[in-house]
């Protein structure tokens, strides 16, 4: 009886391992010279681009990889070679420039893909909707530190940004913070999602992000200066250059793109790409 | 329970026959060379750590670059560092922002944007110079991603002391006083179930317990407790306790049950209580396996990244107060680490901060070995 279970239980363990080795040779196999391409980088960015992979006309030509990690992420992994596209929401600086140049003997390729505006998030239960920049800026770095100096509440201002690895976080600080650093008591958030949540749930809160992730949150109304018009995060005036916080979405490629990736990156920038762009809340790149 | 005393090898060679099976030698080797493995690879990764740490220990970075680039390169070499743009035709903005924003003025007929980062590129090489001196990283200033970078750790000792101060003086007890109940309270069928049920506790992604702490402990401790900040040290520590309940709760329990029996036994027929004897006998007994137990759940609760990443707020701040948010170590590296340029100085200093990481914990594991040792002795030879 035993002898016979022993048996019954060789021959399983047999036949289960010359499975797993059958398997795994076969799914070797399945995939016949199918171009992987990667695109890494942006957190804003990674729900667009795999809508674009999903659009893609020829997309059963080829295998897309699609990951996010903040837009540093995926400028660093251009550099270093594990990615073959990066997404990036802010432009590269030149020491990124640099490395490439000296990996690569070529400076980049940027390609614009679409245009986005940062939208500053209050809570939906907050009195102040008007900002100026100055003020956004003097929130941020810590010199305005009550909401009843903007004509809110008498409450303390909850800070939240993005961690320092995101485009968002960097264009933030350079354009909105013109290069000073954010207040120590600011919280850092992974991800918009993550921030979008925050601010949602504290009424004192304000925080910054894509304008495609409004949700559950109100954007301000920004201005340049107290004497020029407060204009909400809308399509026409992101478009027309009156919403002061805009910016391009770019794709930066290490070397000039050929067969699959150039289809691809023709595709993305052509009507029926941008088209897509406009389903996600972002904004395309030009009016066709 | 008797004590074993395992013989020496000398003590072995007398009564112990050496086998002379091909097989099991052949087995005994390997064990030796798996066991030691295990021991070189800890070395190795300390290593590669430290390796990678090492510029900045060696003061690579204290002299700002600063003079060597703008010697070398010109400004219309700077200029020259721009990717080559794919499609140009698209511009950032047609309409002209006015002088107190914008100081330069966009040139409607220079299409290209970059015109914009020309000049603040020489602002920028001036400032990526690494300005790394001591005076920098005890500073307490921790923005690694800015013109001047700070890379005060500070902010990051105290937020790492905080969460792990509440986290251990919520789990530690927690995890104490349950094991007390599993190994002398509980009726048998209960201990058979409790004590599985916690040890699946212990793996849980830690993931899902900071996504849970995220999205409800924070909003009801706001509710209960009227903290400024939702994410703070003390929801921190609440998921970092959770996480370290399950060690706790395992080694103190294996400790109690290897007191031996006849403790209890004497303790009870001199009339004690139950509670008596569990609190004042065993447990004392029991005292270097629990604290073991509380060290590895220091040491649980130092290194957690994911949960001290969702839930803390990761605001690098310098204050003593539980309801401020903070910024661990840990979650510093993983929030990081991915988009450090290899070799910069912000890559050397989150090396820098994996090696004191590395450092506490071995401090900790050789500290209870050698604790534990003189603690045993003495409780064995005291009685």
């Amino acid at each position: 009886m035993n002898q016979q279970i022993n048996r019954f239980r060789n021959i399983t363990l047999r036949v289960l391992l010359g499975c797993t080795f059958i398997f795994s040779y076969a799914s070797a196999q399945d995939n016949p010279r199918k171009p992987v391409l990667t695109i890494k980088g942006s957190d804003t960015m990674v729900i667009l681009v795999q809508r674009w992979t999903e659009m893609f006309p020829d997309k059963s030509k080829v295998q897309f990889q699609v990951t996010g990690g903040g837009s540093g992420t995926g400028i660093s992994a251009l550099i270093n070679g594990t990615t073959d596209i990066c997404s990036s929401s802010r432009p590269m600086k030149p020491s990124e420039v640099k490395q490439i140049r000296e990996k690569y003997k070529y400076n980049g390729l940027e390609v614009r893909v679409a245009r986005d505006g940062i939208a500053v998030y209050l809570n939906v239960n907050n009195p102040v909707q008007n900002l100026t920049i100055g003020q956004v800026k003097r929130v941020y770095t810590g010199e305005i530190v009550n909401w009843k100096e903007l004509g809110g509440n008498d409450a303390k201002i909850v800070l939240y940004s993005r961690e320092n690895n995101s485009g968002t976080y960097e264009f933030f600080k350079e354009h909105v913070l013109q290069k000073q650093d954010f207040a120590s008591q600011t919280q850092h958030m992974v991800g918009t999602g993550a921030l979008v949540n925050a601010v949602a749930k504290d009424p004192n809160a304000i925080g910054f992000g894509g304008i495609a992730y409004a949700s559950g949150v109100k954007p301000a109304a920004l201005a340049f200066n107290e004497s020029s018009r407060y204009v909400l995060p809308k399509e026409e005036e992101i478009l027309s250059g009156n919403y002061p916080v805009s910016r391009l979405l770019y794709f930066y490629l290490k070397e000039r793109p050929s067969g699959l990736t150039k289809e691809f990156i023709d595709w993305v920038i052509s009507k029926s790409g941008q088209d897509v762009v406009n389903e996600v809340g972002y904004l395309p790149t030009k009016k066709f | 329970m008797e004590q074993v005393t395992t013989p020496s090898p000398e003590q072995r060679h007398s009564f112990v026959r050496k086998t002379n099976n091909i097989g099991e030698r052949i087995i005994e080797r390997c064990v030796k060379i798996i066991g030691g493995v295990a021991v070189v690879l800890i070395f190795l990764i300390l290593l590669f750590v430290l390796r990678e740490a090492l510029p900045l220990l060696m003061g690579a970075f204290s002299q700002s670059r600063t003079a060597q680039s703008t010697a070398q390169s010109s400004l219309s070499d700077t200029l020259n560092l721009k990717p080559e743009v794919y499609n140009p035709d698209v511009i950032l903005s047609e309409h002209q922002a006015p002088e107190e924003f914008a100081p330069e003025v966009y040139n409607p007929d220079v299409s290209v944007p970059t015109t914009i980062h020309a000049e603040k590129i020489n602002n920028e090489t001036e400032a990526e110079g690494d300005h790394i001196t001591l005076a920098n990283i005890l500073g307490t200033v921790w923005q690694p991603v800015s013109t001047m970078p700070k890379f005060g750790i500070m902010p990051l000792i105290i937020g790492t002391a905080k969460t792990t101060f509440v986290a251990i003086f919520i789990g530690a007890p927690l995890g104490i006083l349950a094991a007390l109940y599993a190994a002398f309270f509980a009726p048998r069928r209960l201990r058979e179930i409790i004590k599985p049920m916690v040890e699946i506790l212990a793996g849980f992604p830690s993931v899902v317990i900071g996504f849970f702490c995220l999205l409800y402990v924070g909003s009801a401790l706001q509710n209960l407790f009227g903290f400024d900040f939702r994410l703070n040290a003390f929801v921190g520590g609440i998921g970092l306790a959770i996480a370290v309940i399950p060690i706790v709760f395992t080694i103190t329990e294996d400790a109690l049950s290897a007191v031996p029996k006849s403790l209890l036994e004497a303790s009870l027929a001199m009339g004690a209580t139950q509670w008596e004897s569990a609190y004042k006998v065993m447990l004392p007994a029991a005292f270097p396996g629990v604290f073991a137990a509380v060290l590895l759940g220091i040491g649980r609760a130092f290194g957690e990244t994911m949960i001290a990443l969702m839930a803390t707020g990761n605001a690098a701040m310098v204050s003593a107060s539980i309801g401020d948010p903070v910024r661990t170590f840990s979650a510093t590296i993983g929030a990081e680490m991915g988009e450090v340029i290899w070799g910069s100085a912000h890559y050397s200093i989150l090396f820098f901060l994996g090696v004191l990481l590395f450092i506490v914990s071995f401090t900790l594991n050789a500290v209870t070995e050698l604790f534990i040792k003189e603690r045993l002795a003495k409780k064995l030879q005291g009685g």
